[in-house]
């Protein structure tokens, strides 16, 4: 399996409304610690390395150091 | 402060060659009579070389120190005879158990396999285990331990080193065909041969407090982050033998050492944790800093380094004298073999090869457990607490609970003494492994398998064999026939070992497994061995 890059999420503006109520009443903070166990449930749930490695370059390949 | 342990003092001896004022060569001598050189002595000492241990001190460890104990090394002390005190003063666990801020988030089991002679893990003082190695090297005429000599210089020849030692009668010279220098971390011989030793230095700072109370908290291990008698950091605590307890502290980077070790300082600390009403005496307390880093080589010329002379890491894990034991393990046989010329000199070079690699994965392992229990950044802290959080309700989480993993041999699985399989078996054994232990009997009476093997090559078969020995160059193996010279007494040896008939395993001196058939083979025998030391 390779890291699927292609829309997958159906009603994707209805999951986005919904990503982002479920921080609507959070403090930053607590949104940051949600956000930290939303991606450790999720790769998790991946569990494949390759993939997971993958996400983490398409997440931080263009914002991390030159 | 108060003392349940009184320290011995060892005398002082003016060495023979010293009063004479003549040169001697040895065939080794150790520096350091720490863990590591005491069983380095002990290893060396039972294989016939005349061994000579010098310490610039003249008593144990002060303060208890390392405490964690593996199986592996408790493995290696009961080849060396010096085991069983150990145990029975040392104080057994199992048991691990994580909290994160008010509450308990995790509990782990060492899940000690049944049929084991030596405990998965022993806590005792160093002080306790030094005491009884130094006892077992009294016993041993080839032991030569010498307090207060202190190695001042050092030079490389071609085949000897040339030693400068100060004593109290002052400074003379002595000769060794090898050195091994077990002299901890801060190494002066390091140093002495130029040695490089890198690697990452953590900016965090350590209270470690040896606590005297009647506690009722459980025999086993407990770690806290960010709890709330110490917030926004670690603390950890271990129980020891006598009701001395050991208490860590992380104090972070901007702590000051000095002030920090004043009991006025550390009092309050302790009875934030154990409740004002609970009563201790506090024995000692000592501030550290760590490192993850090792020697650039093992073998520098004819000088030799083990233990945290050679790689230091953090002490979550308790890696650093269990990895110490194990570099004599090692090393003891090849340098017997060299010494008698039963193997050549690049046998030497594979201690670097096999000990460089175990010590890489004691650094990665100790390294990310810092990584965990120390986070760098905010947002690893995050990262961190999230796990915590997440481990108290959901199994996934729990194996990312770093609160040190606990020492565990590292196979030497791509070592070049290794003879690749060519039959499949199952379970742990591949070449490169430490022998498991099993319940063995032998003339009806009980015993245990590790005890037969370590004296030499030997080649454990499962079922009858014509031969006694298997001759390879001027090695010989002795057979050891799983059925004919042991019994199986409970399917244990069988099992660990997928052994069926004709099974056979060529067992090196250090109780690792150097290659095993489906069949007994004299000649593929004999060019294991060969393999084996490099021959």
């Amino acid at each position: 399996m390779s890291l699927n890059l292609q829309p997958n999420i159906p009603d994707p503006d209805g999951f986005y409304q919904e990503l982002i109520d479920s921080q609507r009443d959070m403090t930053d903070a607590q949104a940051q610690m949600m956000n930290c166990k939303l991606v450790l449930v999720l790769a998790n749930h991946i569990g494949d390395r390759e993939v997971l490695r993958a996400a983490l370059e398409v997440a931080g390949g263009r914002i991390g150091p030159a | 402060m108060l003392q349940t342990y009184s320290y011995p003092k060892f005398a002082y001896r003016q060495s023979a060659e010293q009063k004479e004022g003549r040169v001697a060569r040895h065939p080794v001598v150790v520096i350091g009579a720490g863990p590591i050189g005491l069983t380095a002595a002990l290893d060396f000492g039972r294989r016939g070389i005349a061994t000579v241990v010098l310490d610039d001190n003249d008593t144990v460890s002060i303060g208890s120190r390392a405490v964690c104990y593996a199986k592996r090394p408790l493995e290696i002390w009961d080849r060396l005879g010096c085991a069983a005190p150990m145990v029975a003063k040392g104080v057994s666990w199992k048991v691990g158990k994580v909290f994160f801020e008010n509450d308990l988030r995790y509990t782990f089991d060492l899940l000690p396999e049944a049929d084991h002679r030596m405990p998965a893990m022993i806590n005792l003082q160093q002080y306790y285990l030094e005491e009884y190695m130094i006892a077992a090297c009294a016993e041993l005429a080839t032991v030569d331990l010498r307090w207060k000599h202190k190695v001042i210089s050092l030079r490389q020849e071609p085949d000897h080193v040339v030693l400068t030692v100060e004593t109290p009668d002052g400074v003379f010279t002595m000769e060794a065909d090898w050195v091994v220098a077990c002299d901890g971390a801060n190494s002066d011989t390091r140093k002495m041969v130029g040695a490089e030793f890198t690697g990452r230095f953590f900016q965090d700072r350590f209270l470690i407090a040896d606590v005297v109370m009647k506690a009722d908290f459980p025999t086993e291990r407990w770690f806290w982050f960010d709890p709330p008698f110490h917030r926004n950091q670690s603390t950890l605590l271990h129980k020891q033998s006598d009701d001395v307890w050991r208490i860590d502290f992380q104090l972070g980077w901007d702590a000051d050492p000095e002030e920090e070790k004043k009991p006025e300082k550390v009092i309050p600390r302790l009875k934030a944790m154990l409740g004002e009403t609970t009563e201790f005496e506090l024995e000692w307390v000592s501030i550290y800093q760590f490192a993850c880093r090792r020697i650039d080589d093992f073998r520098h010329g004819r000088v030799l380094f083990a233990g945290d002379a050679a790689h230091q890491v953090s002490p979550f894990g308790a890696r650093g004298a269990n990895t110490g034991v194990q570099d004599i393990d090692n090393l003891g046989w090849k340098l017997k073999l060299v010494m008698d010329g039963a193997a050549p000199e690049a046998l030497i070079d594979t201690y670097n090869e096999e000990r460089a690699f175990a010590a890489d994965d004691n650094l990665l392992q100790s390294t990310r457990s810092t990584d965990f229990i120390t986070p760098k950044s905010e947002m690893s802290r995050r990262f961190r607490n999230a796990v915590l959080e997440l481990a108290a309700d959901h199994a996934f989480a729990r194996p990312l609970v770093n609160s040190g993993r606990l020492s565990t041999p590292t196979p030497y699985v791509r070592s070049s003494l290794n003879t690749p399989d060519e039959d499949i078996f199952a379970g742990g054994m591949v070449p490169g492994t430490n022998c498991a232990d099993a319940p063995i009997a032998v003339a009806g009476e009980s015993g245990w398998l590790l005890h037969h093997l370590g004296d030499g090559f030997t080649v454990m078969t499962f079922g009858s064999v014509p031969a006694k020995t298997v001759a390879a160059g001027a090695i010989s193996a002795k057979v050891l026939s799983v059925g004919d010279d042991l019994v199986d007494t409970k399917g244990r040896v069988a099992e660990r070992y997928d052994g069926r008939p004709g099974t056979t395993y060529l067992i090196r001196p250090d109780q690792h497994v150097a290659a095993r058939w489906r069949s007994f083979d004299a000649a593929k025998i004999a060019r294991a061995v060969a393999r084996a030391c490099v021959a």
